[in-house]
């Protein structure tokens, strides 16, 4: 049995983070940045939801092979959306019929 | 072996006997709940990737249509998902701990929360509805060289946010599984399983938003 109690403070601290990155992220969204406002935004984000999987999923008591698991489904995540773009991306670089 | 050396564990009526004691019962389930979470990354990342492909193809259309999407309820709904995920963690530290009353109260709290965003939500479809931004023959755009391309963005609004809500109500369901078996004195400190599973569903679900929200309501905010 997994038997890690956290302390109730240790929670509350990452919820107060997340508040305070939701507000970041919202105000930060109301300056122009040009394309660098979908960087901080995804950047944003992924901080965030790192947070929650590290302290409220507890993958910081989990095991090696759930964090492995974890790992993994970030990768094939990963995989999949990198060979999609490398496709819709990389199309009309070279001559030829032009996909529209 | 002659099996002299085995020790017989501690009947606990929860622990399966194909497992060897209940760490092991626990970590197993673990490890089977992140697998299936792990389909369910695979799942919304299919639509997250469409949204890539269509941005990027259209980046003016999409950016465009962030004027007509509620910037303050759906900041509202992240904050309320935040505080959903704080009282579910909470709940399953009450439940490590034994607590029954506490539990209760958490998941009751947490069950009121998902009611509160799904209730936003719907305050978000009405509005959709009444500007003709449902896509389909009734569709309407106030930019008219975007009408198409603005539609594959609300097309995917709807996808998105629809199957998150969907599984909103999923664990709104779980949720309340949850709270009757708690008041029937299911849980203990010893066996909480149920509670920790459907805690990391609940989270998951947290996080699709936290990745919808920058995407579909900030991009071309300001």
């Amino acid at each position: 049995m997994s038997s890690q109690i956290t302390p109730v403070k240790n929670y509350v601290l990452v919820f107060l983070a997340l508040i305070a990155l939701t507000i970041a992220t919202t105000l930060i969204s109301r300056v122009e940045l040009g394309e660098y406002n979908f960087v901080v935004a995804l950047t944003i984000a992924v901080i965030k939801a790192s947070l929650v999987v590290w302290f409220f999923m507890h993958v910081n008591h989990s095991s090696s092979l759930t964090r492995l698991f974890v790992v993994a489904g970030l990768f094939w995540l990963a995989i999949m959306l990198v060979f999609v773009m490398s496709d819709y991306v990389s199309r009309g670089w070279l001559p030829g019929p032009r996909w529209r | 072996m002659d099996g002299t050396d085995v020790t017989i564990p501690e009947h606990i009526p929860e622990l399966k006997h194909h497992f060897d004691d209940t760490a092991q019962q626990y970590e197993s389930s673990t490890l089977g709940m992140w697998v299936f979470l792990l389909t369910e990354i695979m799942f919304f990342g299919g639509m997250f990737g469409s949204y890539t492909v269509y941005r990027n193809m259209y980046p003016e259309a999409f950016a465009s249509t962030s004027r007509f999407m509620n910037v303050t309820l759906g900041a509202t709904n992240t904050a309320v998902l935040i505080c959903s995920s704080l009282t579910m963690a909470l709940a399953v530290r009450a439940a490590r701990l034994g607590a029954k009353k506490k539990l209760i109260l958490f998941l009751v709290f947490t069950l009121i929360l998902g009611i509160v965003f799904l209730s936003i939500k719907y305050v978000e479809y009405h509005e959709k509805w009444v500007d003709h931004h449902i896509p389909g023959p009734g569709f309407h755009y106030d930019l008219p060289q975007y009408y198409h391309q603005a539609q594959i963005l609300f097309f995917l609004y709807f996808a998105m946010t629809g199957m998150h809500a969907l599984h909103m109500i999923v664990g709104a369901g779980l949720l309340t599984t949850l709270i009757v078996m708690a008041a029937r004195n299911r849980f203990n400190a010893e066996w909480n399983t149920p509670v920790d599973m459907i805690g990391l569903y609940w989270h998951f679900v947290d996080i699709v938003w936290i990745f919808l929200f920058p995407l579909l309501y900030l991009i071309g905010n300001h």
